[in-house]
Formats: C-alpha cells, structure tokens, sequence
C-alpha cells in the first residue's frame, strides 16, 4: 500500500503557483483553440506553461538535476537568436512587398507606428524598470513576436516570458484593440475618406532587388539589426526570385511551423511560476497594451498630420493604423472599418501596403533600440 | 527624475528620428528601383 501511495508522492510537491500556472496554460490553449487567437503560438505555449510547472517537472531543468529538454531546446535555439532567424526567412518568404513598391509613402505609417515602443520604453522607466527591460518592453510594440524576442534577448532581460505572453496576445488581439482607439481619435467623415488606387505594377527586377538594398541600408544605420532585417529579406528575396519556388514554400509553411511549434514550446521555460507571477508581469502585460494603443496613435495621428499638407489627396487615417506590423491583420481590421462606415469604400491594398512596411520598420526599430542602448 | 528616464527620453528621440531617416531612404530607393525597372511593356 506504502509503495503505491509512494507513486503519488509528487502530489504533495504541488503548490498554488504552479496551479495558477496551469489554469493560465488552460486559458492560453483555450484561446488558441476555441477563439482561434493566434493558435499556432498560444496553444503550444499554453501546454508548454503547464509542462514547465509540473512539480519536479523533467521537462525543465531542476536544481542539480539533469538538463531538462525545454531548456536545452531554449539554450540551443533562443537564446543564441538562431530560432527567431530562422522564422524571419519564413516571415520574409510570406511578405510581398509590391503594395508598398507601389506606393513607397505608405512606408511612412511603418515609421510612425513604431511610437509606441518609444513611449513605453519612456513609461517603463519612469516606472522603475531599468533601460535594458524597459527596452524589451517596449519593443512589445513592435507588434513582431519574433523581434520582440529577440531584443528582450539581446539585453538579457528576465522577463522574457511576461513579454512574449504580452507580444502575442495582443498581436491576436488588434481586432479588438485598434478600432475603439481609431474610432476615438478620427472623425466618421476622415474614416470614409476615400483613396484612389492605381495599380501601378512593379517589375520582378525591382522586387528582386529591393530586399537586398533594404539589407545593406539596415546594415548602414543599425548594424545590429541586420542579422533580422538580412534573415527577413533573404525570406523575401527566394520569393521573389522566381527560381526557388519550392524552397519559398518550405520557408513559408514547412520551416515556419517548425520553428512557431518548438519556439511555442520552449519559450515555457522563462514561464515558471517563481518568475511569471510577480507584480511585474501585470505591468509589463498593461505596457504592452499601452504601446499597441500608443503604435495606433502615432499611425493614425500622423495620417493626419499629412493630410494638412495635401488637402486634395487626403489619406484615410485609418491607414495610418496599419503601420504597426501584426501583418495581415492590421491590414484586415483596417479594411473591415473601412467597408463598416462606406460599403463600397476598399481600403485594402493600401492597408497592406502600410501594413507591409510596419514589419519592416519594426525590425528597423528593434536594431535601433539595440544600437541606442548599450 | 532619475537618469534612466531621462535616457529612455532621449532614445525616443533618436529612435524616431533614425526610423524617419531610414524611411526617407528607403522611399528613396523604391522610387529610384520603380523607375529604373519599369514594368515592360
């Protein structure tokens, strides 16, 4: 009888955090599963957050015990960034830039949505983080989970974990995030401005070439940005090439999901009860909304800024707003808002243009913050 | 105001204005490529 209660003597190893912890991981795989939130992340992330918070878990690496796998997986993949560069020729592979060739001014969105990140940096320190958090925070902004990642790894930052809960829940959640926060700041007149398009083709050559200046650009100014922006415009450039078609498919479905399975799963290890449930993590949750409403803002309020300038080509502001990255759902959400106030009013290829630019701008941000902050 | 802050005010600064600058270059280039490489016809 003795040896049999024995089989479950692990119970009593189970604490109230780590409860917590798996009722958190419920809740992420219910997301994924039910709301369809970001599925591809949340639902490995969520097992991944009750695998890691297992009493004596083996899993995880426990005090002088043996390297657990989520551990070995996150020191051989994350935290030396081959993971997240591996995804970015995926992501790159996903992206056609040509809405954005079109119309190169829509790059202008990209840059003014990255204020959110700049804001809650600011606000993380007045808080009483110190720079290298505050950095990885507001990068949550970046509305990129891998950038986001990435950075808050480049600087060390122990919240990890909090920040990349934060980063792709609400990249799930700018449907319901963006249109409360355009709708207060724009007029029903500005939402059903309307933009004329012309479908101004793009050649192959110049599709082929631009990924390649974009990487030595980045390299110019943010050096430490290249290893992404290169990853993101190599994924890019096996598209656009034409001749490496099969290798284009494999980036964009094979290699992606690859990486988001294991990338989902490993990030668990910086989800440990002993870490994750502190004061901070609610913090860094509430700044990651603030730099999501804060990325719309700057969009959108720049959007108008321009429009004073050109009062016979006025841009929807609402455009403004796709600028922050979460491609293509930005770009969606968008140009649902736009058909609500003007059924015949399409919206579309001009969100995706901006859309598209706000990937780019927001690596460009994240090597910025890293060339910035020492 | 402790100097983190004031740090992190002036990264904001930089940050924006280097990715303003970058975008300007980057226009500059996707006019230059569209123009150099027309669609034929």
């Amino acid at each position: 009888m003795n040896q049999i209660l024995g089989l479950f003597s692990n119970v009593q190893n189970i604490t109230w955090q780590s409860v917590v912890m798996w009722i958190i991981g419920a809740v992420m795989i219910y997301l994924g599963i039910r709301r369809e939130m970001e599925p591809t992340l949340l639902v490995p992330m969520g097992f991944g957050a009750i695998l890691a918070n297992l009493p004596l878990s083996g899993a995880i690496t426990q005090a002088a015990g043996e390297i657990g796998p989520l551990n070995w997986l996150f020191d051989k993949g994350v935290a030396n960034e081959i993971f997240l560069l591996l995804l970015f020729i995926g992501i790159g592979a996903m992206c056609d830039f040509t809405p954005l060739l079109a119309n190169p001014k829509m790059m202008l969105f990209g840059a003014a949505a990255q204020f959110g990140i700049f804001f809650t940096l600011s606000l993380a320190t007045a808080l009483g983080f110190d720079i290298h958090d505050a950095a990885s925070i507001g990068i949550i902004g970046a509305a990129d989970g891998p950038t986001s990642i990435f950075v808050a790894n480049h600087f060390g930052s122990k919240y990890v974990g909090a920040i990349i809960v934060a980063a792709y829940s609400y990249m799930a959640l700018v449907p319901i995030i963006q249109p409360p926060v355009i709708k207060l700041i724009t007029t029903k007149k500005e939402r059903r401005i309307r933009m004329s398009y012309a479908a101004n083709h793009v050649s192959k050559t110049a599709k082929i070439i631009f990924p390649i200046l974009v990487t030595i650009i980045a390299d110019l100014v943010a050096p430490k940005s290249v290893a992404l922006v290169g990853f993101l415009m190599f994924g890019n450039l096996i598209r656009e090439c034409g001749v490496l078609n099969s290798l284009s498919d494999t980036a964009q479905n094979t290699l992606a999901n690859l990486i988001t399975l294991l990338l989902g799963l490993t990030v668990a290890v910086k989800m440990e009860a002993a870490s994750f449930l502190t004061v901070e993590t609610l913090m860094i949750i509430g700044l990651g909304l603030v730099a999501f409403i804060f990325d719309t803002i700057g969009g959108v309020l720049f959007a108008k800024i321009l429009n004073l300038f050109t009062p016979h080509n006025k841009i929807n502001p609402m455009i403004g707003a796709c600028g922050i990255s979460a491609f293509p759902m930005s770009a969606r959400v968008i140009n649902k808002m736009g058909m609500d106030e003007d059924p015949t009013n399409i919206l579309l290829m001009h969100a995706v243009g901006a859309n598209v630019s706000g990937q780019i701008a927001s690596v460009l941000a994240g090597g910025l913050i890293l060339t910035l902050i020492k | 105001m402790n100097s983190e802050f004031l740090q992190s005010l002036e990264v904001m600064g930089l940050g924006m204005l280097g990715i303003f600058a970058v975008t300007a270059v980057l226009i500059l280039v996707m006019v230059i490529l569209t123009k150099l490489f027309p669609v034929k016809k």
